[in-house]
Parts: C-alpha cells; sequence; structure tokens
C-alpha cells in the first residue's frame, strides 16, 4: 500500500524537519548551556583547590580566590600571547602539541595555569583531559607549593558506566589522591595511576572494580596532561631549592 | 474506532488517565521501565525532574506519532517512533542543560535513555498506533504519571532513609544522629530500588486480586 518511492520520501522529510527544528532548538539554547558550563568549570576548579561553591556565589569567589591565571609553553616557560587563560581549550591545545609532535604544525601550543591563594597557601591548578571507556573524561588537579604533592582533584565525565566507571566523579574517589606524589625520590615524573592496591602507593589510588577502561583512561589523562606542565614544575622546584641555599 | 464524537473528558477518556495509576501501572504491574526507575531515584527531585521529562517525551510523541498513524508505512514504522522519540528526548536534554545544569548532570545519561524506556516505545506501538490524538496523548500522560508516581514513592524513602534528607532538606533532627542513628546505606544502593519496587508489587497485588496471576 506504501510505494518504496514514498517511503523514502517519508523518511527523508522526516530527518531533515527533526534535523531543522533540532538545530533551531540548539542555537536557541545555546547561550543558556555555555553561561551552565561556564560556571561548572569555575566550580571545578575551585573545588579541585579546596574550596566550597555555589552556582551563586561561584563568580565572586573566583574572583576572590584565583589569584593569577597563566599560560605555559612546553620548555616551561610562563608566556602572554593576549588570551585568557580561562578560555583556552586544552584540547585545542593538546592537538597543537600532536601535530607539531608528527611535524605537522608550527604553532607552539600552550597550557593554562591556574593559582589560588587561600590565607597565604598557594595551590596551582591544572586542568587534565582526556578518554574514558565511552567518551571524554576532564578535571582539574590541584598542586601544593612544592609541585609535587597532589591538594586536591576533580575530575568528570560525559558517559561512563553508572555505578562502575562513573565512580572517577564521585568525591569519595577524589579524596584518595590528596597527598599522592606526581614526583618519584629521583625527581623522576610518573604521574598518579589507578592501580590495584594502590592506596599505600605514594604514586597510586586503589583502582575501580568494574571500571578499568575508565581507571586506565583516567590514569593516561592525568600523565599526559601533568606531563606537558613538568618542565615548569622543574623549573620552580630548582628556583625553591636554590632560594633554600 | 472512528465512531461518534465523544467530549474531551468522557469517562472512557479519563479511564485512560487513571488505568495506569492503578491496575496498569507500567512499572509494578507491565514490569516496564524499572532500570531508570532503579537508578534516578536515589533522591527526590532528580526523580521528580525524570519523571516530569518522561511524561512530557510520552505525551508528546504519542500525540505525534498518533497524528502521523495514517501516514505512516507499516515498514519502518519503528524507526519513525524512534525518531520521535528520540527528537524530543534530545530537546529534553538541551532543556535540562540549559536550565537545570545540576540535576541534567545528576541524571547524567539517564535522560538520554529515556529513549530506550520501554514504557515509551511500548505505548507508541500499543496505542498511538491505533488510536486518536487525545487519547493519545491522555494515554501518554496515564502511563508517565504511573511510572512518575512510583518513581517518586520508591526516591521518598530512599532519600528519607538513605540520606536523612528529602528534596535536599535534612528532615532528621540531628538529636537522632547523636542518639545513634545512622543513615541506612543500602538505600542508596540500587538494590534496594529493587527491594522496594518489590514491596510496591506485592502490596499493589494485595489490593487487587484479580492481578495475581493462577498457576
Amino acid at each position: 500500500m506504501f510505494s518504496n518511492r514514498y517511503i523514502f520520501i517519508y523518511a527523508t522529510v522526516l530527518v531533515v524537519v527533526i534535523a531543522a527544528v533540532l538545530s533551531m532548538t540548539a542555537q536557541f539554547l545555546q547561550p543558556f548551556q555555555q553561561r551552565n558550563i561556564r560556571i561548572a568549570k569555575i566550580q571545578d576548579i575551585l573545588t579541585s583547590a579546596g574550596i566550597d561553591s555555589k552556582r551563586t556565589n561561584a563568580e565572586e569567589l573566583f574572583d576572590r580566590y584565583i589569584v593569577e591565571q597563566r599560560l605555559i609553553n612546553r620548555h616551561g616557560d610562563i608566556v602572554d600571547d593576549g588570551r585568557n587563560p580561562f578560555d583556552v581549550e586544552l584540547r585545542d591545545e593538546l592537538r597543537r602539541l600532536q601535530d607539531l609532535e608528527r611535524g605537522r604544525g608550527t604553532e607552539e601550543p600552550v597550557f593554562p595555569l591556574f593559582i589560588s591563594e587561600v590565607n597565604g597557601e598557594r595551590k596551582y591548578i591544572v586542568p587534565v583531559i582526556g578518554r574514558g571507556l565511552w567518551g571524554p573524561l576532564w578535571g582539574y588537579v590541584a598542586l601544593l607549593g612544592d609541585f609535587n604533592t597532589i591538594a586536591g582533584v576533580v575530575f568528570d565525565h560525559a558517559g561512563e558506566t553508572p555505578g562502575l566507571g562513573s565512580q572517577i566523579a564521585e568525591s569519595w574517589f577524589h579524596k584518595q589522591f590528596v597527598g599522592k606524589r606526581i614526583f618519584d625520590d629521583n625527581d623522576n615524573f610518573v604521574s598518579v595511576r589507578l592501580m590495584r592496591g594502590g592506596a599505600n602507593n605514594p604514586h597510586g589510588v586503589d583502582a575501580l572494580s568494574g571500571g578499568t577502561i575508565t581507571g586506565d583512561g583516567l590514569s593516561e589523562t592525568i600523565q599526559t596532561s601533568l606531563e606537558n606542565y613538568v618542565p615548569y614544575f622543574r623549573n620552580q622546584r630548582r628556583q625553591q631549592q636554590q632560594n633554600i641555599k | 474506532m472512528e465512531n461518534k464524537k465523544q467530549p474531551l473528558f468522557s469517562p472512557a477518556n479519563m479511564k485512560l488517565l487513571s488505568k495506569p495509576l492503578g491496575r496498569d501501572n507500567p512499572i509494578t504491574v507491565q514490569v516496564l521501565g524499572v532500570c531508570s526507575a532503579l537508578a534516578v531515584t536515589v533522591q527526590l527531585q532528580p526523580a521528580f525532574v525524570m519523571a516530569v521529562s518522561v511524561i512530557a517525551v510520552l505525551a508528546v510523541s504519542n500525540l505525534l506519532v498518533s497524528l502521523l498513524r495514517t501516514t505512516i508505512p507499516p515498514r519502518i514504522r519503528m524507526i519513525v517512533q524512534l525518531m520521535i522519540v528520540a527528537f524530543l528526548v534530545i530537546i529534553v536534554d538541551q532543556i535540562l542543560l540549559a536550565f537545570a545544569f545540576e540535576i541534567s548532570r545528576q541524571l547524567s545519561i539517564f535522560v538520554g535513555l529515556i529513549i530506550t524506556n520501554c514504557i515509551v516505545m511500548g505505548r507508541l506501538e500499543a496505542f498511538a498506533m491505533t488510536n486518536k490524538p487525545w487519547q493519545s496523548f491522555l494515554d501518554g500522560i496515564g502511563n508517565a504519571t504511573g511510572y512518575g508516581v512510583i518513581l517518586l514513592i520508591v526516591a521518598f524513602f530512599r532519600e528519607l532513609l538513605g540520606s536523612g534528607t528529602l528534596w535536599g532538606f535534612q528532615v532528621i533532627p540531628n538529636a537522632f544522629y547523636e542518639a545513634g542513628y545512622v543513615n541506612n546505606g543500602l538505600f542508596i544502593l540500587p538494590p534496594m530500588a529493587l527491594i522496594l519496587v518489590g514491596v510496591m508489587i506485592w502490596i499493589h497485588r494485595l489490593k487487587n486480586n484479580e492481578l495475581i496471576e493462577k498457576n
């Protein structure tokens, strides 16, 4: 009763109409969503530095406690290319780095760094991004003034398995990272990994049962993101040691 | 089907609304949509948002499919239904992202998973494809509300006993905690939701003997 021709036309028209309505809706809602995403980013940065915030006071607290925002290049130097570090997308910078390593691009990547100061104590907050099992992972790692000990972390994900991999977004999981160190005793960068029995390891935390691939993705995320800051951390640590002498 | 006109709120139409709340409840009688009922009922607020989202999606998709029912080629009807459901779910998801960001994060993938909620496709196939738009709309609201009510009842007990709060506000006084009361951690975990749904099915059948299978 319905010809093939009818079916094809019907399906095509339906798809086009739905696509049109959806893109209009997305266009209309985008400003609201972007504001939400911005505030969520601010809250994540604050949380990693141990500052509690609400949606309503997040921007105010950010202005008060985040005393400096910097851009760092691969060699550990502070650069200023006129951009606001907050608006620098780590994803784009990592792509630039990849291009450079493959000999394709010429643009030097830069990496954002946020510095918080509460009661005179400074924490250095770096963003991390990577891939989990089903989609992107992201978060922030805050380091103490020794550029080695983790002061706090926040991780989030787009769609890891609920109850398994999704636990990386829970605060009890984040707490495990506090006090872990990213450099070993010989000053080699070792990052912090999720591993079996990690709780007793200064460079590890307990892995998640049933969330192995998400966990490995997170270990990778932390490692590859922090790696870019290592020259800067080293410079800072060297300076500190010289100051002591 | 296409017989004489009925008033909008005739008794037959009202039954479409009320039956899913009791004898035909999608969760406790048809045992559909249990997956999300377990996942989003840790607290009342996300459960409420989820219920409203499902009501919106089911009512509108029932309405749209019913309006299009004579034009939909049977050979691709499931795909067409799925397109319409997915379309509505994306809109709901985008609206939550814009205006209820925190809750949208809490509900995470479960909003997207409304697409696969058996209640939605079930009602489209069983009802909207063969009934008029208004009836389909009512049927959608009725069934989604039946789902939502169970969600809220489960969430009420889980939040009260698991976290000592309701809608995020603490209701169990501090004095209780000082006297040694502890929140029951089991209520936060999905298995407890399954047990609660089981208990509700049991109570429901105690009151409606005709629901009990003979064997």
